[in-house]
C-alpha cells in the first residue's frame, strides 16, 4: 500500500540556512506518527512545507488520501492542501480569538460548504439548510472532543487546555485524512497531557484517520506514536518505533549531547 | 454620596492638584501675560490663571474618578452588554418593544414633515453616512483590513453618474447600480496589488490610492472637468416627475431611507453568512484561516469588492444631492471621517456604526454656534473614546446559535439572530 503522506528529499533553504535537509519520510494509513528533535531541529519547518506555508526548495510532497495513486502537492496554497485532506494545528495557539468557540469550528467546515454571497442575501433554501447543518456538525465535533459547554464562549475566554482542543476541534471539522499536531501538549499539565494522550487515541479511532505530531513530551510520545521520526539540524537521524528510538545513540547523542566529549 | 467616595481618596485629590498647578504653569505665557506691542504694555490677568487652576482641577478629578472607576467594574467588560440589555428589555416587554418600533417608524416617516428643508437635508447627509460607514465597517470592521482611500470609492460612483449624464444623457436610477458596479471593479483593482500587505502598509497604500485617484480627477480636465467640477446634474425624478427643490429634498430623504434599509438588510445576512466568518476569520488571524481552507485572495478581493460597492452607490447619490461634484469633496478628510464612523461607533457593529453616523454628523450641524473648536471637539472626543471604550460606542456582539442537539432532523436547532 502506497503511504498516504509521503516526502522525497524534502529541502528547505532559507537565504544560506538549510532548514530541512533530504528528508524521506513516510506515514501509512492509520498510523499515529511523531516527529521529534531539539528545539530549531526543523519541526516545524517541515510542518510548513507540507502544509503549503511554505514552498520547499527541493523535493517533493505526495499525498495518497484513499491509499492508492499518489498526488504532488508542494507549492499548493496552504488552503488548497487544506482542501486535500491534510488539517493541522499551531505551536502558539492560532485561533480566532474574536469569535465563539462554535464558529471557529464553523470555520473549519468552511472549505466543505459552498454558499455563496448570493445564496447569503436571498437566504435560499439550499443556504438554509447548509448553515443550519453545519451547525449541527460543528456541534457534534464539539461535543466528541467535549467542549461543548464553551460553545458560545469568545475563543479569547477559554482556558488554556480548552484553546489546545479547540485548535483540533477546528481541525477535524475540515474533514482530514490526515491530522498534523505542532506540540499539542506543549504548555499542558500532565493531567491535561494525559487526556489529550486519550483524546488522540480516540479521534483516531472515531474518524478512521492517521496522525502526525510534534512533541517534547516524550511520555506522550512514547505513548501515543507506532512510528517516529528523529531530526537534528534539519537531518532525519532516525526512524522506528519508540523502544528503538529509546535505545538509538544517534538520538541519545542529539538530546543529551556526545558522551566523549562531555 | 459614599458611591462617589470610594473612588476619591486624599492621593487622588493630591494628584488632580498637582495636575491643575502644572495646567496653570503650563498656559501661563498664553492665558495671563497679554502683551501689547503697539503700546507696548504688558497686561497680566491673573484671574485667568484661578480659572484655569479651578478648571482643570476639576477635569483632573473628573477623570481620575472616571479611570478608577473604570478600574474597580474590571475593564470592558461593564460595558460590553448595553446592546444586550436593550434587546434582553424588548424580549420581556414585547408590548414595549412593538410600540417603541413603532413609534420610531412614524418619526422616520413624519420627520421631514414636520421639520424644515434644512433638518432634512442634514438627515439625508447623515443617512448617507450611515451607508458610508456600513461598508467601510466591512473592510475594517469586519475584514481587518484599514483602507484610508475610501473616499475614491465614493467619488468613482459620483463621477459615474455626473459623466454619465452629460455624455449619454442618463438618469439617476440607471446610474445608481452603474455607480455601484465601476466602483466594485475599481475595488477589485485596488485589491489585486495589496493582496500581501497588512495594518501600516496597506492603510499607506490605500492613503495614496485615493489621493491618486483625486489628483486624476483634478487634473484630467478632458475627462472629469478638473477642478472646476460638473454642475447641474439632475436631481432624481420619480418615473419621470421632476420635482420642486423641497419636493426633492423630501423624496431624496426617503430614497436614503430605503437604501438605509435595504443596506442593513444585506449588510446583516452578509456578516452572519459563510462568507462573513471568512471576513471575521481574516481580521483575527490570516495564516490560520488559510489553514482552515479559506482562500484568502478571494476572501481579500470580496471585502475589497463589497465594501466600494455601497461607496459607489452613495456618490451617485451624493452627486444628485448637491447637484454639483469637484475632487475637494472627495479628500482624505472624507475617507477620515468615515472611518471615524466606524470606529467611533464600534467596530464591526451595525447599530454601532448608524450611532456612530448620527453623532459625527450630526452634532457638528446642530452645534454650528462652537464650529470654530469642531477639531478640538473631535479630537477630545476620540481621545476620551479611546481610553474609556476602546470598542466603540455600541460594541459588536457576536451572534448566538441557540442548540437544541437532541431532536432530530434538519430542524434540530433554532437560530436565534443577534
Amino acid at each position: 500500500m502506497v503511504p498516504i503522506l509521503e516526502t522525497k528529499n524534502l529541502t528547505m533553504d532559507f537565504g544560506g540556512l538549510r532548514a530541512v535537509d533530504n528528508i524521506n519520510f513516510r506515514v501509512n494509513q492509520g498510523e499515529i506518527v511523531a516527529l521529534i528533535g531539539p528545539n530549531g531541529a526543523g519541526k516545524t519547518t517541515f510542518f510548513n512545507c507540507i502544509t503549503g506555508v511554505y514552498k520547499p526548495t527541493g523535493g517533493d510532497v505526495y499525498i495518497a488520501p484513499d491509499g492508492n495513486g499518489q498526488e504532488r502537492i508542494n507549492g499548493m496554497k496552504p488552503n488548497k492542501v487544506t482542501e486535500k485532506g491534510l488539517a493541522r494545528t499551531f505551536q502558539n495557539i492560532r485561533l480566532f480569538q474574536n469569535m465563539t468557540v462554535l464558529e471557529n469550528v464553523m470555520i473549519g467546515r468552511h472549505c466543505r460548504l459552498s454558499a455563496g454571497i448570493f445564496g447569503a442575501i436571498f437566504r435560499t433554501k439550499a443556504t438554509v439548510e447548509e448553515e443550519k447543518k453545519v451547525v449541527q456538525d460543528s456541534y457534534r465535533i464539539l461535543e466528541e472532543i467535549g467542549l461543548s459547554k464553551y460553545v458560545n464562549e469568545f475563543a479569547k475566554n477559554l482556558p488554556y487546555g480548552a484553546q489546545r482542543r479547540l485548535e483540533i476541534a477546528r481541525a477535524m471539522a475540515t474533514e482530514p485524512f490526515l491530522l498534523l499536531l505542532d506540540e499539542p501538549a506543549a504548555g499542558m499539565n500532565p493531567q491535561e497531557t494525559n487526556e489529550l494522550d486519550e483524546m488522540i487515541l480516540q479521534i483516531r479511532r472515531d474518524n478512521n484517520i492517521s496522525i502526525l505530531l510534534i512533541e517534547h513530551d516524550m511520555s506522550l510520545v512514547m505513548s501515543v506514536s507506532e512510528k517516529i521520526f528523529v531530526v537534528d539540524y534539519g537531518k532525519l537521524i532516525a526512524e522506528g518505533t519508540p523502544n528503538e528510538i529509546k535505545k538509538n545513540p544517534d538520538v541519545i547523542k542529539a538530546y543529551l549531547g556526545d558522551e566523549a566529549n562531555a | 454620596m459614599s458611591n462617589i467616595l470610594k473612588y476619591f481618596s486624599f492621593k487622588e485629590i493630591k494628584k488632580s492638584l498637582v495636575m491643575s498647578v502644572w495646567f496653570m504653569i503650563l498656559t501661563f505665557p498664553i492665558m495671563v501675560i497679554k502683551v501689547n506691542t503697539i503700546e507696548n504694555t504688558v497686561i497680566w490677568r491673573w484671574n485667568y490663571l484661578i480659572g484655569v487652576g479651578i478648571s482643570s482641577f476639576i477635569f483632573a478629578s473628573l477623570w481620575r474618578y472616571m479611570i478608577e472607576r473604570k478600574k474597580l467594574q474590571g475593564g470592558s467588560e461593564s460595558t460590553v452588554p448595553l446592546l444586550q440589555k436593550i434587546r434582553e428589555l424588548g424580549e420581556r416587554k414585547p408590548t414595549l418593544k412593538k410600540g417603541s418600533l413603532i413609534g420610531v417608524i412614524v418619526l422616520i416617516l413624519v420627520f421631514p414633515f414636520i421639520t424644515s428643508m434644512y433638518q432634512t437635508g442634514i438627515m439625508t447627509t447623515a443617512l448617507m453616512y450611515v451607508i458610508l460607514g456600513l461598508g467601510l465597517n466591512i473592510v475594517v470592521g469586519l475584514g481587518g483590513l484599514l483602507n484610508l482611500g475610501y473616499a475614491a470609492f465614493y467619488a468613482v460612483g459620483a463621477y459615474t453618474y455626473a459623466l454619465l449624464h452629460i455624455h449619454f444623457g442618463l438618469g439617476f436610477w440607471v446610474c445608481l447600480p452603474i455607480g455601484a458596479l465601476m466602483a466594485t471593479i475599481l475595488g477589485v483593482l485596488l485589491a489585486i496589488p495589496v493582496l500581501r500587505l497588512r495594518g501600516d502598509y496597506l492603510a499607506i497604500v490605500t492613503l495614496g490610492f485615493g489621493e491618486i485617484v483625486r489628483i486624476v480627477l483634478e487634473n484630467w480636465n478632458a475627462f472629469s472637468h478638473g477642478p472646476s467640477g460638473i454642475a447641474n446634474i439632475p436631481r432624481p425624478t420619480f418615473f419621470g416627475i421632476h420635482f420642486t427643490l423641497p419636493q426633492a429634498t423630501i423624496y431624496l430623504y426617503f430614497i436614503m431611507i430605503a437604501l438605509v434599509v435595504f443596506t442593513i438588510f444585506v449588510v446583516r445576512r452578509l456578516e452572519n453568512s459563510r462568507m462573513g466568518r471568512t471576513w471575521i476569520a481574516m481580521r483575527e488571524d490570516e495564516i490560520a484561516s488559510q489553514s482552515m481552507g479559506i482562500n484568502i485572495t478571494q476572501v481579500k478581493v470580496t471585502t475589497f469588492a463589497l465594501g466600494a460597492f455601497w461607496a459607489g452607490m452613495i456618490g451617485v447619490v451624493f452627486a444628485a444631492k448637491t447637484t454639483f461634484i469637484n475632487p475637494a469633496s472627495f479628500t482624505l478628510w472624507e475617507s477620515i471621517i468615515i472611518l471615524c464612523v466606524v470606529v467611533i461607533g464600534g467596530m464591526g457593529s451595525i447599530v454601532g456604526v448608524v450611532v456612530g453616523a448620527g453623532i459625527l454628523i450630526l452634532l457638528p450641524e446642530y452645534l454650528r454656534a462652537f464650529s470654530q473648536y469642531r477639531m478640538l471637539i473631535f479630537g477630545a472626543i476620540l481621545v476620551l473614546m479611546m481610553v474609556f471604550r476602546p470598542g466603540g460606542i455600541v460594541t459588536s456582539v457576536r451572534k448566538v446559535y441557540k442548540i437544541e442537539p437532541h431532536l432530530q432532523g434538519g430542524s434540530d436547532n433554532k437560530v436565534e439572530d443577534k
